[in-house]
């Protein structure tokens, strides 16, 4: 491991970290919701991961102003366009499994996942 | 260009069309819609094959004003167009089969939600299989996911709604992963289309620079991709999923749905990455060890359930066990084996849900072993369906999955240290097969006691009361066939598809 | 207590009322705000019965884990080996970050001729002075077609799952929950206020973003979401009466239908246009004016209106299980 370059990329690095903690929630958690929180964690970090690709120091924000058309002028607007593409796709996924969180709760009062399947096995189909 | 180069784009943006169209119509005028969107998509993907096997090369279609690496573009070669037919055909039969369940176990108000979901499937598949660009991919296999969730859970009872959750959260491990691959590619080549990636790889290959994050990119695509398509170790939501939906949900997921993953993640190993730095970076190894485990444990937990549609699930485990072990052999002949089976499968699978759905609706609707006794003399049509599928599981001539198997063992043969261990797992797993399929056969055709038969009072079905169900059925029937007696000709389309796909 | 005046008038001023609110022992909600007449806690013993069954088995199973040894030492090997699992990915993570380019460097892999293009050319070729606009409903539009039906799919799964319909059985937990979803304390005097206040101007400002997504900051994912925000207040101040009588579940049917119909037909032309090498007879215009970038300004506004009502509806299914 390239320890000054891991220094030098410590953005990256602490999106990584943040990727790790929202997905060990995603999988350790028993609660719900604090499941969709750590799904929501790992998806905002690797967001960040991919905002940070654009920026270049010095640089701009990819608007045209006064006319100024040069590529030294302004970061890199590709990662910018991916990263809306994937906000919408996490709201989505969030607003889905929210929903299910509510048809579950209404039908077996927990938000436990253990519980709901011990609960299944009981009540057959 | 010919008019036909624009059909695979049209299916797309048909498809993708019907979805808002069939949440503004009814549920009956929503079947309607979708069964004559899926069979124009089929015809015109027939049009498209027959060209492209006429000019014999692949061709890129741009998608905008603005050619690659500046805009989006999709790729149409041999391989893909058999791919979107087969696809085609395959969900055609299955909506059919299951239109009478459908209407029982869905609400009247909800109908038209299914048939959306079943629209972006559709397109997200076409998509997955045309695209020639990474984040397109990304985007509709979000698509892929979400519709596959809705597939699963329209049948609002307590189980389908734990098992798409389960479902979910698998899922979405598994799209953190891609997007995370498709990330770290991104920043070390620069690119987002497929054929300027290959360049850029095979240069990071030649002098060797960014060595580490090209490795763990790889990983985390096939990991992401193998935890989607249910993969051995991650395979924890299949069974419920599977076992619990409505009876055309679990022949479209069984079918279609993994194999679409699988195909992107086979586009990865040859378009994206080039299968010579894939065989470099020892992921295949990986990939081959996973698939024969989940080969032996799959079928083993197979024999152990109670009720046939998840000993079904259990044995799709067992399935694309087989194939990530013939993308793990490396050679050209293993990865047209996978191709192959990924063909077999879906005629295979599909056809044991329809048949054996039917087969629980004469036995009072119950899905233990137990009750099943005799329903092959109850239901003559899904009798027969479910004896060829399982014959064609376990490996008997003239069907699809022999064809697979002899492939799979010719593939094997030769190589220096992976050989026994795969021909050792085909042989164990072909026994287990036989174990719990035949052990359903000989039940479904075991004649009920006759005081027995005087105490449940089980309805019998013949062909002309459900002549659509039946007649999917034949025809899932005779696709077997045929894929197992004119095998040849569609090896040799593969193999030339195979050659065009990098 | 007052000296200066009597008990009773002193009872009705503002200071008493304050002091009141201020101790606690006066709801501010009574009396101001009209609400739901509240019933009676009634409870069934037998059901409370088979309940406190229910739940000390399910605490045997499921939570005991004291007693349990079998589940202690499979919840303890579960733990050891997902904690190993995410520490390991976390470590492999870090090494492929230490070995990337080094970050905010003008000589990156991903700083080649694909952003020099865009950059450089953008602005004559898409019309946009927003590069990043022009790039995802120009270059790459594609992909933005394919997320603005994740976003309407996910809209019919979340329908699927909490839209209630008028059912011809009996679903007591349906009815029981009825009161909780239907319930709304109406009519408080300072949400009104500043909803009055406030909602049209959110609502011109979405508006406003949306359509100068092509000159500037914005486009039609965020107007959408700030329209679809004032929605929202306005529904949470005003009630549901209220908001039923301009968007209900034909509007929503029929908005998103128009507006992704409208955004497939758009593109179908430009696609089969560019692909077959046809001039597109779409003007760009004059950078700079609204009127401008040929189809850009149309796919924002099908987008906004799609993301809009996609925000109402969450929240309202959310809330009420039905429009």
């Amino acid at each position: 491991m390239n320890f000054s370059n891991l220094i030098n990329n410590y953005e990256e690095a602490v999106a990584m970290i943040l990727f790790g903690i929202g997905f060990s929630n995603l999988l350790l958690q028993k609660n719900l919701i604090k499941k969709i929180i750590g799904l929501n964690i790992m998806d905002t970090a690797m967001y960040l991961f991919l905002a940070l690709k654009g920026y270049i120091a010095g640089r701009k924000a990819p608007i045209v102003v006064d006319g100024v058309q040069s590529v030294e002028a302004y970061i890199n607007p590709i990662p910018a366009g991916l990263v809306l593409t994937g906000i919408v796709v996490s709201v989505s996924v969030t607003a889905l499994m929210l929903s299910l969180t509510i048809r579950l709760y209404r039908r077996y009062h927990t938000l436990n996942l253990d519980e709901i399947t011990t609960r299944l096995e009981k009540e057959g189909l | 260009m010919e008019f036909v180069q624009n059909f695979p784009f049209i299916c797309i943006i048909l498809s993708l069309f019907s979805g808002p169209l069939s949440s503004v119509l009814s549920g009956k005028k929503a079947k309607w819609w979708n069964a004559f969107v899926i069979t124009a998509i089929g015809l015109m993907n027939i049009a498209v094959l027959a060209f492209v096997v006429s000019t014999g090369e692949p061709y890129v279609y741009r998608m905008g004003h603005f050619s690659a690496p500046w805009g989006n573009e999709i790729r149409v070669g041999i391989l893909e167009a058999v791919m979107a037919v087969f696809f085609c055909v395959t969900m055609l039969l299955c909506m059919l089969g299951g239109i009478a369940e459908r209407e029982e176990e869905i609400e009247e108000s909800k109908q038209n939600l299914y048939y959306i979901m079943v629209n972006l499937l559709l397109s997200s598949l076409l998509a997955l299989i045309y695209t020639n660009d990474l984040f397109t991919a990304y985007v509709f296999v979000e698509i892929n996911t979400i519709s596959a969730c809705g597939l699963i859970m329209i049948r609002q009872n307590g189980r389908t709604i734990v098992a798409a959750t389960r479902y979910m959260i698998m899922s979405l491990l598994g799209s953190g992963m891609l997007l995370l691959g498709i990330c770290f590619l991104y920043s070390i080549t620069g690119h987002l289309l497929m054929s300027n990636i290959q360049q850029a790889v095979w240069n990071l290959h030649e002098t060797g620079m960014y060595q580490v994050p090209l490795l763990v990119a790889v990983g985390l695509m096939s990991v992401g991709l193998a935890v989607k398509s249910a993969l051995f170790p991650f395979h924890g939501w299949l069974p419920d999923a599977y076992g619990y939906s409505t009876v055309s949900s679990a022949a479209i997921l069984s079918s279609l749905v993994s194999k679409g993953y699988i195909f992107l993640l086979l586009k990865i190993f040859y378009r994206v990455i080039g299968f010579e730095v894939i065989k470099d970076s020892k992921v295949i190894h990986v990939l081959f060890v996973f698939g024969i485990a989940g080969m032996i444990i799959g079928s083993i937990d197979a024999i152990r359930e109670n009720s046939i549609r998840r000993m079904i699930a259990y044995s799709s485990v067992a399935q694309i066990g087989y194939i990530y072990m013939g993308f793990g052999l490396g050679t050209e002949l293993g990865v047209l084996s996978s191709v192959f089976h990924i063909l077999c499968h879906a005629a295979t699978k599909a056809l044991l849900f329809l048949s054996a759905s039917s087969l629980t609706e004469v036995s009072g609707d119950s899905t233990s072993f137990f009750d099943l006794t005799g329903a092959g003399y109850r239901n003559k049509a899904a009798g027969l369906a479910f004896t060829v599928g399982s014959l064609s599981m376990v490996g008997f001539p003239m069907l699809g999955g022999f064809i697979s198997k002899i492939l799979f063992a010719q593939a094997a043969v030769g190589h220096a240290y992976k050989m026994l261990p795969t021909l050792i797992a085909l042989a164990v797993s072909t026994i287990l097969n036989t174990v719990y399929f035949l052990k359903t056969v000989i039940r479904i055709y075991t004649p009920m006691r006759s005081e027995e038969k005087k105490e449940k009072q089980y309805k019998l079905v013949t062909m002309g009361q459900q002549p659509v169900k039946s007649a999917a059925l034949l025809c899932f029937v005779a696709l077997n066939l045929v894929l197992g007696l004119f095998s040849q000709p569609i090896l040799t389309l593969l193999e030339r598809g195979l050659s065009m796909f990098a | 207590m007052s000296r200066k005046i009597p008990e009773e008038q002193y009872k009705k001023t503002r200071s008493y009322h304050l002091k009141q609110w201020l101790d606690g022992t006066r709801d501010p909600f009574v009396d101001t705000v009209e609400m739901k007449p509240q019933q009676e806690f009634q409870e069934d013993t037998a059901v409370l019965e088979q309940r406190s069954e229910e739940k000390k088995e399910i605490f045997e199973r499921v939570f005991d884990v004291e007693h349990n040894a079998e589940m202690r030492l499979f919840q303890r090997i579960y733990r050891l080996f997902s904690a190993l699992f995410c520490l390991s990915l976390v470590l492999v993570l870090l090494t492929g970050v230490s070995y990337l380019p080094t970050f905010g460097h003008a000589e990156n892999p991903v700083n080649n001729e694909v952003p020099e293009r865009y950059i450089e050319n953008g602005l004559q070729e898409t019309g946009a002075v927003n590069i990043v606009t022009g790039m995802i409903l120009d270059y790459r539009a594609f992909d933005t077609l394919g997320e603005s039906h994740v976003l309407f799919i996910a809209t019919c799964t979340v329908l699927i799952l909490l839209r209630i319909d008028k059912k011809k059985g009996k679903d007591s937990i349906a009815e029981r929950e009825a009161n909780d979803r239907i319930y709304e304390p109406k009519n408080d005097v300072i949400l009104q206020t500043v909803a009055k206040i406030l909602v049209p101007p959110i609502i011109i400002f979405g508006i406003y973003v949306i359509l100068c997504g092509h000159l500037g900051p914005g486009g039609g994912f965020s107007g959408g979401a700030v329209i679809g925000a004032g929605l929202i207040l306005y529904l949470n101040a005003f009630g549901f009466a209220k908001t039923e009588r301009f968007f209900t579940a034909k509007t929503y049917k029929w908005m998103s239908f128009g507006a992704l119909a409208c955004y497939a037909l758009a593109k179908s032309y430009s696609f089969y246009t560019g692909a077959n090498e046809i001039h597109s007879v779409i003007p760009l215009g004059t950078p700079g004016a609204i009127l401008s970038s040929g189809l850009i300004l149309i796919l924002n506004i099908c987008v906004g209106i799609v993301v809009a009502g996609t925000m109402y509806t969450f929240y309202v299914m959310f809330r009420k299980g039905g429009y």
